[in-house]
């Protein structure tokens, strides 16, 4: 069984997000990461890119796998973490530790539609 | 076959040559040419005598697995006999030596070939015509949709921008649909492993261009609903492609023009015997109805007449079975598909229980073994594919389609001898036994092969792609 | 029941086969294909024959062709093939091998493949190739769709008048279904001219620039500056070029190139009306994750020893599906080991050999052409390596009427008219003799205006 995180907000495509004021920290969840095995790349934005939310700002990649990433929020990266260029494995190692992105939110009622960790765990149980 | 560690940079010893080339009698010099437009230094290329060439090619070969070498039960790919008669045809100078570019009339042999091909292929499939342009499936599959596009276009019917792929088609029907501007909506499969038709109904519109089919479909059934589906799209205003990947059960006994298809391709190096040369050179013509040849010119996908000399082959092949043979080979491919289904359904889920056409799909062992291993983990289809290796059989194609998990395509065709197929059969049984008893046999296979399991994940993360990341 | 040599199957062979499949006949194995479909009637083709009736077949044909010298190249040319490559790469392991998805039994193909992209490599001066593309012009096409692919969101893509036509041709009507605008480089004296490429790049929008060195009329192209203002405008700066040409000539990289793209027919594959011959494309590592098609890389298998795989698939579309840069799935691997092994026979010695011979054949034949006093120079002082443009004052038709009864094809009409001359294209490459060279010059002479 894959871990979940409490305090964290949770997408239907397995990105979760931990807000810091008005932005936004992404990344993926554990089922995210041991479903797609061990990653060999992170296609990152840039920052100064804009986003609308469900738009797909990146991918993880695998050996045999592509999965792309979704923005559950809109609006601009601030941040990338640019980590992970060289070491992929850290989203494997510790999904709750390698964010992915940082986005400016421009509307937090994005986040209501955002499962939260005990819906997450039961949505993924049910996959 | 054996390990063998060089690389041809790796015999390299300067002022080594293999070349033959006449003495210079004109005289001309390089440094005529301004030294801002030359290189500065010579490109690193090996510097070999002939015979390191010819071992070293040679030595490589022998790590490889054809054809020729064995059982190739690759399914989707047709991995039938190439028979050699074609590669006698295809070098002879008499088409060797013509340049793409000469006037028709020193090429009339060339022509005539093209012609009579064409007429062939038009007979087999229930086209009017082909272009030979395309050099492989996919490039035949994005030709076929820049004339489905043409032809909307032509009607001032620019709206039609999507296109309907079933989830068991091959990549590259979504791919190419990509590549020609169109969006792609997905069918799904109904339970039985066909086209769900209700599903299809509800996706049809004034915004469809057509659907893309493949039938026999890549679990190897046959879409017997075709005449409604036909229906359907053509009254939406659409046009059916189909994707020949699988046209060699049909050989003989069904024609996709007589199912309602307005466009499709071939592969000449799948269902019309040209050896497929590690991936390539292939060739795809698209072949359309009749109402669509005004259409076939007006796209240009290739540099010159397409893959000529593949073309040439494929002829040969037609000659060579005519008409008595060519239906037989769609039987035998069938047969023999339903012959190893049959035969290893006891030890292998099989998904969907019906007659296959050329090839089927089992999803994975019924018994992994899970409860033997130390770490509760069983077999799975790479690792039956692995141990497969250690027998001198080629892996079925594996992990496709995407409906099942443990997903082990077989296409066995029609070129192979029941003996073969029952080797095959008792080593499939064999490795069912020893995933069941001691999954770790398979989980660590090959064992045989020239080298073990390859690092992929290490490859893909530092990637080291040319002999200069290597020095 | 006929025997046929393709097919072992015995009468009592299929007997047990359908046996265990449990149905009554082959026809039954169709019972799901709906009756109306299922044909009754043989194909209207011709009987079987035996393997010395298709040969005699093929060589009706072959008498129907006319057997010319071959003077024209326009992205075909009539270099030699050394012998050992038609042997090597009928290794029945090459040749009835598909794609090395197995790479455990694939180790020869995955190491050519390592081998051709680093001969690629070495020549375009690039740092990562794939395994191969079908031919020049779709690896051209392929190119735009990568530069789109790079940029995000940019829809123009510029392509230089000077490139040969049969590229533009393709390009063009991959762009024109993918909805991309392509904008033209004009052609000045015979060269891509800057200002027209940065009154372009002005506009705004675009997502690459594809330039060629060598060009269509055969002119050496410099390229300065061109890749610095393509940067500037933040788009993909990709480079045409003959493979056999830059043995010698200044690299892509060396330009400033991020993408080379071309056929490499050149480097001893036959004519052969066209194909099979293979695309060439190599890029900058920073586009890697956007280069179609296979790449071939080295690792260690389980006992630590050097191996290669079939790596970065994800980029592919059997793994992304639509969402992949490009749709290739076969290429053309047997052309990619073709074009290895004659890199390996030539060296770099025999490269520069080939490129030396091949332009002093050239260079003397336009001599002596200029000398018969019916062409005149299209583009004077513009240096060129074995294929050069003149402008005839003789009509081309009457030209190659004269030709073609001498055995010869030379002079190939471009479709461009100074005045009343016509720009014709001539090729020599090191297997045109001076013989061959004096009597095509011959013919010429006696051609009546």
């Amino acid at each position: 069984m894959s871990k979940v995180l409490e305090g964290l907000l949770y997408s239907e495509s397995h990105e979760w997000v931990r807000m810091e004021g008005d932005i936004a920290v992404i990344g993926v969840s554990d089922y995210a990461q041991h479903s797609m095995g061990a990653l060999t790349y992170v296609d990152l934005p840039e920052v100064g890119d804009t986003f609308e939310q469900g738009e797909s700002f990146g991918a993880l990649e695998s050996v045999k796998a592509a999965s792309e990433l979704y923005t559950p929020v809109s609006g601009e990266v601030t941040e990338v973490n640019e980590e992970l260029e060289d070491e992929p494995e850290a989203v494997n190692n510790d999904p709750y530790g390698a964010w992915i992105i940082k986005i400016a939110v421009e509307d937090k009622s994005q986040l209501d539609a955002l499962m939260g960790p005990e819906a997450y765990n039961t949505y993924t149980e049910s996959l | 076959m054996k390990y063998y560690d060089k690389l041809i940079f790796e015999l390299s010893k300067e002022s080594r040559t293999a070349f033959s080339l006449p003495e210079d009698k004109f005289g001309g010099n390089l440094s005529d040419i301004p030294s801002d437009l030359r290189r500065k230094e010579g490109p690193l290329l090996p510097e070999v005598s002939e015979v390191d060439v010819v071992r070293h090619y040679t030595n490589l070969s022998q790590m490889n697995f054809g054809v020729d070498t064995g059982f190739y039960p690759l399914g989707s790919c047709t991995m039938k006999y190439n028979p050699k008669i074609n590669e006698q045809v295809s070098s002879m100078p008499a088409f060797a030596r013509l340049h793409p570019l000469q006037p028709e009339c020193s090429v009339k042999g060339a022509l005539e070939m093209v012609d009579a091909l064409d007429g062939a292929l038009a007979e087999i499939t229930g086209m009017k015509h082909f272009t030979f342009l395309p050099c492989a499936g996919a490039h035949g599959e994005l030709t076929g949709l820049m004339i489905m596009r043409q032809y909307h276009m032509a009607r001032h019917d620019e709206g039609r921008v999507k296109v309907i792929v079933p989830d068991s088609a091959h990549g590259t029907n979504p791919a190419s649909a990509a590549v020609a501007g169109l969006q792609v909506v997905t069918v799904k499969s109904k339970e039985n492993g066909l086209i769900d038709v209700e599903a299809l109904r509800d996706l049809l519109g004034d915004d469809i261009a057509g659907i893309m089919m493949t039938n026999p479909n890549t679990l190897g059934l046959f879409e017997k609903d075709i005449k409604e589906i036909a229906s359907l799209v053509h009254g939406c205003g659409g046009l059916l492609y189909y994707d020949g990947a699988n046209m060699n059960p049909l050989l003989g006994m069904v024609r996709p023009g007589d199912m309602g298809f307005d466009i499709m391709h071939l592969n000449l190096h799948k269902t019309f015997s040209t050896p497929h040369g590690g991936g390539g050179p292939g060739s795809g013509p698209v072949g359309v109805a009749e109402h669509l040849v005004q259409f076939l010119p007006t796209t240009k996908v290739s540099g010159f007449h397409g893959n000529f000399a593949v073309m040439m082959r494929a002829y040969a092949y037609i000659l060579m079975l005519g008409k008595e043979n060519l239906p037989l080979a769609g039987q035998y491919a069938t047969l023999s598909a339903n012959y190893i289904k049959e035969s290893l359904r006891d030890a292998y889920k099989l998904p969907i229980d019906s007659i296959c056409k050329h090839e089927f799909v089992f999803d994975g062992l019924i018994d992994d073994g899970s409860a033997h291993a130390p770490d509760g983990v069983g077999a799975t289809t790479l690792d039956v594919a692995k141990r497969l290796l250690d027998f001198s059989f080629h892996a079925p194609t594996i992990y496709f389609p995407l409906l099942f998990h443990q997903a082990l395509m077989i296409e066995p065709t029609e070129t192979e001898s029941v003996e073969t197929m029952d080797s095959f059969i008792d080593v499939m049984h064999r490795i069912a036994q020893e995933a069941s008893e001691d999954p770790m046999i398979l989980r660590s296979a090959p064992h045989n092969a020239p080298i073990t399991r390859p690092d992929e994940t290490t490859a893909a993360r530092n990637p080291v792609l040319k002999y200069q990341d290597t020095i | 029941m006929s025997t046929f040599p393709y097919f072992p199957h015995t009468e009592e062979d299929v007997r047990r086969m359908l046996e265990k499949v449990g149905v009554g006949d082959l026809t039954s194995l169709y019972g799901d294909v709906p009756a109306e479909f299922l044909r009754t009637q043989p194909y209207d083709l011709p009987s079987a024959k035996s393997e010395e009736e298709v040969l005699s077949i093929f060589e009706d044909l072959g008498k129907k062709n006319v057997p010319l010298k071959v003077f024209v190249g326009q992205g075909s040319y009539d270099h030699y093939t050394p012998s050992v490559i038609p042997y090597l790469t009928q290794r029945s392991e090459f040749l009835t091998a598909y794609t090395p998805y197995q790479a455990e039994i694939s180790q020869g193909t995955l190491r050519y493949i390592f081998e051709y992209q680093s001969m690629i490599c070495s020549l375009t001066g690039m740092d990562v190739s794939n395994a191969s593309m079908y031919d020049g012009p779709t690896a051209a096409a392929e190119a735009m769709m990568m530069g789109l692919a790079c940029t995000r969101k940019k829809t123009r893509v510029l392509l230089s008048r000077t490139l040969l036509p049969h590229v533009t041709a393709v390009v063009e009507n991959y762009a024109r279904f993918h909805g991309v605008a392509i904008g033209y480089v004009e052609c000045e004296d015979g060269v891509s001219s800057i200002q027209s490429m940065k009154d372009e790049l002005a506009v705004g929008d675009v997502a690459a620039v594809i330039l060629p060195s060598v060009n269509r009329f055969g002119i050496i192209e410099d390229l300065e500056g061109f890749a610095d203002a393509i940067h500037e405008a933040k788009a993909l700066a990709v480079q045409y070029c003959d493979p056999s040409a830059l043995a010698v000539l200044r690299s892509p990289a060396e330009w400033g190139m991020d993408v080379a793209v071309g056929d490499g027919q050149p480097l001893g594959i036959p004519l052969s009306w066209g194909g099979p011959y293979v695309g060439f494309m190599a890029c900058r590592k920073d586009y890697v994750r956007k280069l179609p098609g296979r790449i071939v890389g080295q690792t260690t298998d389980k006992e630590g020893r050097r191996c290669f795989v079939l790596t970065l698939q994800a980029r592919e579309q059997h793994i992304r599906r639509e969402k992949a840069t490009s749709n290739i799935c076969s290429n053309e691997s047997l052309m990619a080991l073709w074009v290895t092994i004659y890199l390996s026979v030539m060296g770099p010695e025999g490269m520069r050999k080939v490129n030396t011979l091949s332009y002093g054949g050239a260079h003397c034949l336009k001599d002596k052409l200029l000398c018969t006093g019916l062409f005149e120079e299209a583009f004077p002082g513009k240096p060129f390596l074995k294929e050069f443009t003149l402008l005839s004052k003789v009509p081309s038709e009457t030209l190659q009427k004269a030709l073609l009864e001498g055995g010869f094809f030379a002079a190939l009409p471009l479709g461009i008219k100074v005045g009343d001359k016509e720009m014709v294209s001539f090729t020599v490459t090191e297997r045109r003799t001076g013989e061959e060279i004096d009597s095509l010059v011959e013919v010429i002479k006696n051609v009546k205006p």
